[in-house]
């Protein structure tokens, strides 16, 4: 697949042909009320902090060719992209932080990061995606991360758009040997938002992390597609993504784990764990194995459903009021996935928004 | 000086009959140890009294200085003074124990000012290390560590009243020895006497934590009653001098009396 097939013409938005629920990928989607003939391309503002000595204006758009959409195909065709690169050796001391206003109005926008850690190098990056105003708007983020030999990298995506906004985004990372990377999402904002993510180790010893927070309320739309991709032998990779949904929102997660012929000696995990906290709330959760080889460790492990009622009779039965008890078992929930978050400053923050968000208590 | 009235007792669980009248009273100060064998509704007798969802109160009264226990909540029923401690305590991931007693103080209109020196000093009395203070309530905990933890929170709550369920069950004879003697002192405390229903299985738990009454329970009903000596007596000849065969029998580990218990290192060091 090339990156900007000749068909694309972004002027001409309507002839885009879009995938279907049909597609596997696309299940329980809520693409089919997409219509791009909305949207217009526009631009939008991104700051960056930390980060000037790593910014490579270089023109560079692309750390990998293939798009597995036509959203990332999109995105690839507008030609700009904020390409970090890390040099060899080198200690990054503070995250950078690059944050992008995404214009509402009917806007169309790509904001595109591509990430290439050299070996033996070391960063965070966290990736802040907020409105800058209402109406509707269309997100389309791309990351590239191009992870070096023995190079250790947190990166954070934290998604705290208007309930207007669409995001469907694509993340795509490359491991290379005994490297080790965070990948981490907290997905809090948007009408819908989508990302898929492609984490592929293709260096022995490589080690991947994957977790995500979601929740989603009102008619909102949380919608994850993951791939733990292991190529070469003696990879690691393991995933959290725990979420809750109240009101009349969604969530869908559905994750792969794939080894091929070569990745022997490999362990793969995923867990998926979702909340229903509202009797009009719905999740979805579809763990996927295929694995080609032997000697492998694997396991996942998936659930949907209420607050746990024992762990609620606990609290209550040390006079804990029934609305206090609910909020704690649900923040503490979720502290598994906050406290692993490459930022603890954030951490404080997103716990106190996942509070606020919280409605228990409120109508019943 | 309070007193709970548990009068006429009865409640099913998933529709079976598990309690079918029981009647006791017990004052501030004093300690009444419940025995039976299993099945016969020693657990279900905690969760009834603390409201715990999923059983149904078909007949009879509890009653707490006036109060109508079985109309209240559970954290109505904690805040007026029952504490439960479970058998199994519940794993809470992510939900600290200073976290969950600093509501629960608050919502009984007490300060948390002193909660950590008060946390601190409490775990120190009990052998509880204090760096599980912040961690989640009963996460990765041995089963001593967890009992340990459900005394430390008795402790620190201050109840009127204390149900044990089966607190000997899943410990080492250190952590048994250090949480009875706890629950022990709090009951002769001289200012505020706890009273105590102690649920157990095996008369092990009364030798650091005197009964003033002991009751057997068998099928859902306390079919004696009388002084600590009737623990002896249970010890001695087991719960079939009890109860009819086929009550005992019933249930497929009934059979398991005192003499039936698993030698254990309790077993080594009471020699």
């Amino acid at each position: 697949m090339s990156v900007a097939a000749p068909s694309l013409d972004l002027s001409r938005l309507d002839l885009i042909e879009l995938p279907t629920t049909d597609q596997e990928i696309w299940r329980y989607s809520r693409i089919a009320d997409l219509d791009l003939a909305r949207f217009t391309p526009d631009h939008h503002d991104v700051d960056i902090r930390g980060g000037d000595a790593y910014v490579a204006d270089d023109g560079v758009v692309s750390l990998f060719d293939d798009a597995p959409d036509v959203f990332a195909e999109i995105s690839a065709a507008r030609g700009s992209a904020v390409h970090l690169v890390i040099p060899a050796g080198t200690v990054v001391p503070e995250p950078i932080v690059v944050t992008h206003s995404i214009p509402g109005g009917g806007a169309l926008t790509t904001p595109r990061l591509l990430i290439d850690a050299g070996d033996d190098s070391e960063v965070t990056v966290i990736e802040i995606f907020r409105s800058a105003s209402g109406g509707a708007a269309l997100t389309l983020p791309v990351l590239h991360a191009r992870i070096g030999p023995a190079a250790r990298v947190k990166y954070l995506t934290v998604n705290e758009l208007n309930d207007e906004a669409w995001s469907i985004g694509h993340q795509r990372a490359e491991s290379d040997r005994d490297s080790t990377l965070l990948l981490s999402t907290v997905s809090l904002g948007g009408d819908y938002a989508r990302v898929r993510t492609e984490a592929r180790s293709i260096g022995r010893g490589a080690s991947t992390k994957q977790v995500a927070l979601y929740f989603a309320d009102g008619e909102q739309m949380h919608d994850f597609r993951v791939i733990q991709e292991h190529v070469a032998p003696h990879t690691t990779s393991d995933l959290l993504f725990k979420g809750a949904v109240q009101d009349h929102s969604a969530s869908v997660y559905t994750g792969l784990i794939a080894i091929g012929e070569e990745a022997r000696g490999t362990a793969a995990y995923q867990t998926n764990r979702t909340l229903t906290l509202s009797d009009g709330a719905w999740a979805e959760s579809v763990p996927n194995l295929d694995i080609r080889t032997n000697d492998v460790k694997c396991a996942h492990a998936s659930a949907v459903g209420p607050i746990d009622e024992d762990q609620r009779f606990y609290l209550e039965s040390r006079g804990v009021q029934p609305e206090i008890a609910e909020r704690l078992v649900v923040l503490g929930f979720f502290d598994e996935v906050i406290s692993q978050l490459p930022s603890a400053e954030l951490a404080a923050d997103l716990r106190a928004r996942v509070s606020a968000k919280l409605k228990i208590g409120d109508a019943s | 000086m309070s007193t709970l009235t548990i009068s006429d007792l009865s409640a099913t669980v998933a529709g079976k009959q598990i309690l079918n009248g029981i009647d006791l009273t017990v004052s501030s100060g004093e300690v009444h140890a419940i025995m039976g064998p299993n099945g016969a509704g020693k657990s279900t007798l905690s969760a009834v009294l603390m409201g715990k969802p999923g059983y149904e109160v078909t007949g009879g009264s509890v009653d707490l200085d006036g109060t109508d226990v079985l109309a209240l909540p559970a954290w109505r029923r904690a805040a007026a003074g029952l504490h439960l401690i479970m058998q199994y305590p519940t794993e809470v991931p992510g939900v600290s124990l200073d976290a969950v007693l600093g509501e629960a103080l608050t919502a009984r209109g007490r300060s948390t000012d002193n909660l950590h020196e008060l946390l601190v000093d409490e775990a120190a009395r009990i052998g509880f290390e204090e760096r599980f203070v912040h961690r989640p309530l009963n996460v990765d905990l041995s089963g001593g560590e967890k009992k340990r933890n459900e005394t430390l929170q008795l402790a620190v709550l201050q109840p009127k009243f204390a149900i044990l369920d089966e607190l000997d069950s899943g410990l080492d004879i250190d952590a048994l020895r250090d949480c009875s003697r706890r629950v022990e002192e709090m009951s002769n405390d001289a200012d505020q006497p706890l009273g105590v229903i102690a649920i157990t299985h095996y008369s092990r738990l009364l030798e650091e934590l005197r009964p003033d009454r002991v009751h057997i329970l068998v099928k859902g009903r306390i079919v004696e009653s009388g002084g600590p000596e009737l623990a002896d007596v249970l010890e001695r000849d087991g719960y079939t001098a009890f109860a009819p065969d086929a009550d005992v029998a019933e249930s497929t580990d009934a059979a398991a009396g005192p003499r039936a218990q698993p030698a254990s290192l309790d077993d080594l060091f009471s020699m």
